[in-house]
């Protein structure tokens, strides 16, 4: 029972930390909390269904379609909805916000007419495989679930602290214009970002399809949300913390329903969001001065 | 000053003179329209959720009607005429429809309108008016109730729920159960206080009671720690969206135990979602396609060449409901308010394609519900 739980919490953690890691990522660099992260999770839990359920094709093009597509999203997001805005006399910095809940609204209706309200089940035989240890019945998808965003989170820490190109992006982040000064072509890395964020959506999706079976055009909203809190929680911009935070709401709001009543779930996890913040208020792994230099 | 005072009593007289007006049109009531060799002649304000997000609820409710009103009229001993209201699924637009249709005194009946809370609105109005009105989708608690003039011929979930409760817990000899029902829902909670009454009445174990929300996608959490306690069977008031998730994951996690679901767990929708997972869900229900009765298959046959779909349960609760008045109006003998009301209230054993139907005393519906259950893909009748 305490077993089950456990995996069941960390299941849903590392779903959540996968989302977070899209959202820590765009807010490190912009500095925008971009609210269309969850919509476009939710198009590629929806692209994996009409891969392998109408397509019939394998799961690893399931993967390949909804990274490629949800790619494109997020180019179309930073090309319309974000560029526009950037570096304009005048412009609030709440503007950018307004656009991707404009564009997240936008998505949601898209796949209402595209795919129908309801839930949609995602059929494959991968997502059947399991095996009993005990009476506790696991499968290899929560397994691989929690594999992919350790491997995520670790590839993407690599990629920001060794790479060049990491190099440029958190050059971006600290400061855009003197970036730009010293050669780095900040328009690029900007599309970059934006682009791997969504990517990460589009395989967290496919992962949520897999383990819960449900997939609907609303489910980015709760997510996306629950992604926001969960990089408050961790510190804005920080690859750890996404982690960290993903894990922390995903096993508290598991356990809430174990030991304590589930009509409290989300109420009691994100109480123990307000302590944390109120003893952190950087959150778990975020900086003093960086919080404050924003 | 004493300008504003003049103009306020003309204002007043006026309101008067309406009022007066008023009063006359609603004593002398309808009883025109009298029989002309032998057919009954009648007007009947239908009140339906034809435009906004509930409108196929609408769509099929008219559509129901329209057929019964076909056929009712080739038979050629009651003629009815349809005068149809919008009501948006809004209450105060329900209200505004049905006054525009009371006012009219050759309409002796009224049906709808779609939704509970509408109904709230609207009954206790034409109970005032004395105007007979029946809802055909209306499930809440005490509709009827409201007044001598309500009816319904729509199953209440206390009335549907408990019957296919006691079907399964006598099948799989039940001692322990679970519950689980959304938290956020008007419908999904009166669900769950229906089953909470009759596991205590029926002197069943909770282990446990287990809450979610709308839209919700992980159930995990709850089914494992509802696993872990063993019941024997899961009662669960969900929407078919998120009941059919669960059963899915119910499934996964290895509880193999059969599930029972309210009026809104009832839709083909489940086997498309869940799957084989479906399979051991128990549903009662008054309205089942397969059944084998020729009225029902004729049913379906002629509503799919009209409209082009296949009728669901509010096409066939409407069919029904407008059969009832026709009854009722054949036995009034005349088109006439009260008298309508006091044939509606004597009706007993009419044989319509939801089987046999009797008002109770207060107007409420009196019948068996069918219980059905998932076996092999399918809705099968629970024998």
């Amino acid at each position: 029972m305490l077993l089950e739980q456990l995996i069941n919490g960390i299941t849903l953690g590392s779903i959540y930390a996968i989302i977070a890691l899209g959202f820590t990522l765009v807010f490190g660099v912009l500095g925008i909390i971009n609210m269309a992260h969850g919509e476009i999770f939710m198009f590629g839990a929806f692209m994996g269904i009409i891969v392998t359920s109408t397509l019939k094709w394998p799961l690893w093009a399931a993967f390949l379609v909804a990274i490629a597509v949800t790619a494109i999203l997020g180019y179309m997001l930073e090309r319309f909805a974000l560029r526009p805005l950037r570096g304009k006399q005048g412009v609030s910095h709440l503007a950018p916000l307004i656009s991707t809940i404009g564009v997240s609204i936008l998505l949601e209706n898209i796949s209402h007419h595209l795919f129908g309200a309801g839930n949609h089940p995602f059929r494959n035989s991968f997502a059947e495989i399991n095996f009993q240890i005990g009476s506790i019945t696991v499968y290899l998808v929560q397994i691989i679930i929690f594999v992919i965003s350790i491997i995520l989170m670790m590839a993407l820490s690599y990629w920001l602290l060794r790479t060049k190109a990491g190099k440029a992006l958190r050059a971006t982040a600290e400061n855009l214009e003197t970036a730009s000064i010293l050669g780095v072509n900040t328009k690029k890395i900007i599309i970059l970002t934006v682009i791997i964020a969504s990517a990460m959506g589009g395989i967290a999706g496919i992962l949520v399809g897999m383990a819960f079976n449900s997939v609907n055009p609303q489910m980015g909203l709760s997510m996306g949300l629950k992604g926001l809190a969960i990089i408050i929680l961790g510190g804005m911009g920080n690859v750890k913390g996404a982690m960290a935070g993903g894990l922390i709401l995903g096993l508290s709001e598991t356990f809430v329903v174990a030991y304590g009543d589930s009509g409290y779930r989300d109420a009691i996890a994100f109480i123990i969001i307000i302590i944390i913040l109120l003893v952190r208020p950087q959150g778990i792994f975020g900086q003093k001065s960086a919080a404050e230099g924003r | 000053m004493r300008q504003i005072g003049k103009k306020s009593l003309v204002l007043i007289s006026a309101l008067m003179l309406v009022l007066l007006a008023a009063c006359g049109g609603n004593s002398s009531q309808s009883s025109g329209e009298g029989d002309k060799g032998g057919t009954i002649n009648a007007k009947i304000g239908v009140i339906s959720y034809l435009t906004g997000p509930g409108a196929a609820y609408g769509e099929a409710i008219t559509n129901g009607f329209k057929l019964a009103q076909k056929e009712i009229n080739e038979k050629g001993k009651v003629n009815i005429e349809l005068v149809i209201e919008d009501s948006a699924g809004k209450q105060e637009q329900a209200l505004s429809a049905s006054q525009k249709l009371m006012s009219d005194d050759e309409i002796v009946a009224l049906l709808g309108p779609t939704l509970s809370t509408e109904m709230n609105v609207v009954g206790p109005e034409a109970d005032l008016n004395g105007i007979p009105i029946m809802g055909t989708s209306t499930t809440a608690e005490g509709i009827p109730q409201i007044g001598e003039y309500v009816f319904r011929n729509s199953i209440p979930e206390a009335l549907a729920i408990p019957v296919a409760m006691e079907k399964a817990v006598k099948k799989y000899d039940v001692k322990k159960v679970a519950l689980i029902y959304g938290n956020d829902d008007v419908f999904t909670k009166s669900g769950f206080d229906t089953m909470k009454e009759e596991v205590e009445k029926m002197d069943l174990e909770v282990v446990t009671t287990q809450t979610f929300q709308k839209g919700q996608s992980d159930y995990n959490a709850q089914l494992t720690k509802i696993k872990g306690l063993n019941p024997d069977l899961i009662l669960a008031s969900a929407l078919y969206n998120e009941g059919a998730v669960i059963m899915d994951q119910a499934r996964k996690m290895g509880i193999t135990v059969p599930f029972v679901g309210g009026n809104g767990f009832n839709s083909p929708e489940v086997i498309n979602i869940a799957g084989k997972a479906a399979d051991g869900l128990f549903v009662a229900t008054p309205w089942f396609s397969e059944k084998e009765d020729p009225k029902v298959q004729e049913f379906i046959k002629k509503y799919e060449t009209e409209y082009g779909k296949k009728p669901d349960q509010f096409a066939a609760q409407a069919y029904d409901a407008l059969y009832i008045m026709a009854e009722g109006l054949k036995n009034a003998g005349e088109a006439d308010r009260d008298a309508l009301r006091d044939a509606l209230a004597e009706i007993k054993d009419l044989e319509g394609i939801l089987g046999s139907f009797s008002f109770d005393k207060d107007g409420d519906v009196e019948m068996d519900p069918i219980v059905l259950t998932i076996k092999d893909g399918k809705f099968q009748i629970f024998e």
